[in-house]
């Protein structure tokens, strides 16, 4: 790459970047790849006899239009688009439907969900003021993701008739909540009720990614989508239990009692509606709050990493065990979770390509971290295992660690590697990724083979 | 002569990747390269160059690397990896079986 004496020659390269600039699609270190070719194009055209515009007329003409350019980068970095309201302009991959046609679909699915809920009481299952019935909590996914489900078949511009086997899921969900003779109380149901949605969202993802699973990049977008849900649910929610705090101030003020609208109608239907509303949020208005679940990802991870090698250090010091009791399995569980769930997020956000950087150390250090803790805990269980005996509720915890152990382990070794430059990032978020149905298929199993295996106890 | 579409981009990767196996360039090497080899045959819009190489890389079939170039400025040449030249080699083989298939066809097409 050479720089040029000609001075116009040179305000148009600076024009040519500027326009190049303004494309999302393309990165700075893109533009300055590209101005290269430019400019190197431009000193042979030169030395080959040609003047300054001449030269630079021909040398844009061959590198191509900056529309079909971008629309190139744009679909090998599907993840750099995901922060734009409208993708770039393709007839192929065009949204088949958009515009005023969605929101009132979207309000008559959100619509569908609220009543959905209430057809149960049709048929004799009531919902009381206070605690709901365990029949509620079992189902709860099944009146809102079919809904969700269609609106992303419609969205994505599928015919009836190939979505139709995406009811199959769903069908046996409902089959496996309702068939099984929970008693009161029973260990198997709150696993049902904790597992169905788990094995249920895949389903939806199934929709969402317009059934092209092992598509690049459809998976990752479906994290996204999944992390900003729940940060858009959380803050419908939080709008809806003040809606509701006034619900009922305001009809007390007056003497009535509201409690009967506000836990038979307002909150159940408002949870399942707030799911589709908050999915269309999410994909038309992706650049409203600007993709959070990165950002509290960057915030936490620190914070984690901190908190793991100060409870390593302090463990190491004083010599104190791991008081094994019930809850102590479960919550390292949670802990593995939710290192899944930053490693999963900065993932989703970091450009494959960047090299290591500082954070990438960070997140190595969080996982391995994890990893020891994790192994400490266990070691203490297993220890204590024989004295426990294998409830239902242990033997999942066991196994979901186990699960997360084996990808936290080998995103560490994926991780090692890259940081030390032997190996891509992109490997590792395709390890993320391929994992995903892992939880789905185990969450599956918990519904279908645990409570016959158990006794429904 | 031009190539229609379709051939041009399939055959985007096998050739990337070949002119890789040669030695480590950059990417206006390697446009110059092209023309050269097909004598001016083979087309390429220069910028689509750069979302292929950025798909090999990706894919772990090459891997990039920013340094200074001989006037200065950075400049980001590719390497060919292992994986790479597997991938070419199975995408020879390919090749070469399209090839075959199409010259005997029309081999026979010239004896009749």
């Amino acid at each position: 790459m050479t720089a040029f004496a000609d001075q116009p020659l040179e305000d148009q390269i600076a024009q040519w970047r500027t326009y190049l600039r303004r494309r999302q699609a393309v990165h700075g270190p893109d533009v300055e790849e590209l101005e290269g070719h430019l400019r190197d194009q431009l000193a042979a055209l030169s030395e080959a006899g040609l003047a300054g515009d001449e030269a630079f007329l021909v040398a844009v003409k061959r590198m191509g239009s900056l529309d079909a350019l971008s629309r190139e980068f744009a679909r090998e970095h599907s993840e750099r688009l995901w922060k734009q309201l409208v993708i770039a302009p393709d007839a192929a991959d065009e949204p088949a439907n958009s515009g005023r046609a969605e929101i009132l679909i979207v309000l008559s699915l959100a619509f569908a969900a609220a009543l959905a809920v209430k057809v149960p009481a049709l048929f004799g299952h009531r919902l009381p003021d206070d605690e709901p019935p365990p029949f509620y909590f079992r189902n709860a996914t099944l009146f809102v993701f079919p809904l969700l489900t269609i609106y992303f078949m419609w969205k994505r511009g599928w015919n009836a008739k190939s979505g139709l086997w995406l009811a199959l899921p769903f069908a046996a969900g409902a089959a496996f909540a309702n068939v099984f003779p929970f008693p009161k109380g029973s260990n198997t149901e709150v696993l049902t009720v904790l597992h169905l949605p788990i094995a249920l969202w895949m389903a939806v993802g199934f929709a969402y990614v317009r059934g092209r699973w092992f598509d690049d990049g459809g998976r990752m977008n479906f994290v996204r989508f999944s992390g900003e849900l729940a940060i858009y649910y959380v803050l419908i929610a939080l709008g809806g239990g003040v809606l509701t705090g006034f619900t009922i101030m305001m009809f007390n003020a007056i003497g009535m009692n509201a409690e009967w609208f506000v836990w038979g109608w307002l909150i159940p239907c408002g949870a399942a509606g707030a799911v589709i509303i908050g999915s269309w949020l999410v994909e038309a208005k992706q650049s409203v709050i600007e993709n959070m679940a990165p950002v509290l990802t960057r915030l936490f991870t620190p914070l984690f990493t901190v908190l793991l090698l100060v409870f390593l250090a302090t463990m190491a010091w004083t010599g104190s065990p791991i008081n094994v009791k019930r809850e102590v399995l479960i919550g390292f569980d949670l802990l593995l979770v939710l290192v899944v769930g930053l490693v999963l997020y900065a993932a989703s956000a970091r450009d494959p390509q960047a090299p290591p950087d500082f954070f990438d150390g960070l997140q190595l250090l969080l996982v391995v971290s994890a990893l020891v803790v994790d192994g400490v805990a266990l070691a203490a269980i297993a220890a204590r295992i024989s004295e426990f005996g294998f409830t239902p509720n242990r033997v999942a915890a066991l196994a979901e660690n186990l699960i997360l152990l084996v990808n936290l382990a080998w995103t560490a070794w994926l991780y090692a590697r890259f940081v030390r430059n032997r190996g891509s990032f992109a490997a590792l978020e395709r390890w993320q990724i391929a994992y995903l149905p892992v939880y789905s298929v185990w969450a599956a199993l918990v519904v279908v083979i645990f409570p016959p295996v158990f006794g429904y106890r | 002569m031009d190539l229609g579409k379709d051939l041009v981009a399939a055959s985007a990767t096998p050739l990337v990747l070949a002119i890789l196996a040669e030695g480590d360039t950059y990417g206006y090497a390697i446009i110059k390269r092209v023309a050269e080899l097909s004598g001016g045959h083979l087309q390429w819009t220069d910028g689509m160059l750069y979302p292929v190489l950025h798909r090999l890389e990706r894919l772990g079939y090459v891997a990039a690397k920013w340094s200074a170039s001989e006037n200065g400025r950075r400049r980001k040449y590719y390497r060919i990896t292992k994986d790479g030249r597997a991938q070419l080699a199975a995408q020879r083989q390919q090749w070469k079986a399209v090839d075959g298939t199409l010259r005997g066809i029309w081999m026979q097409a010239c004896t009749v």
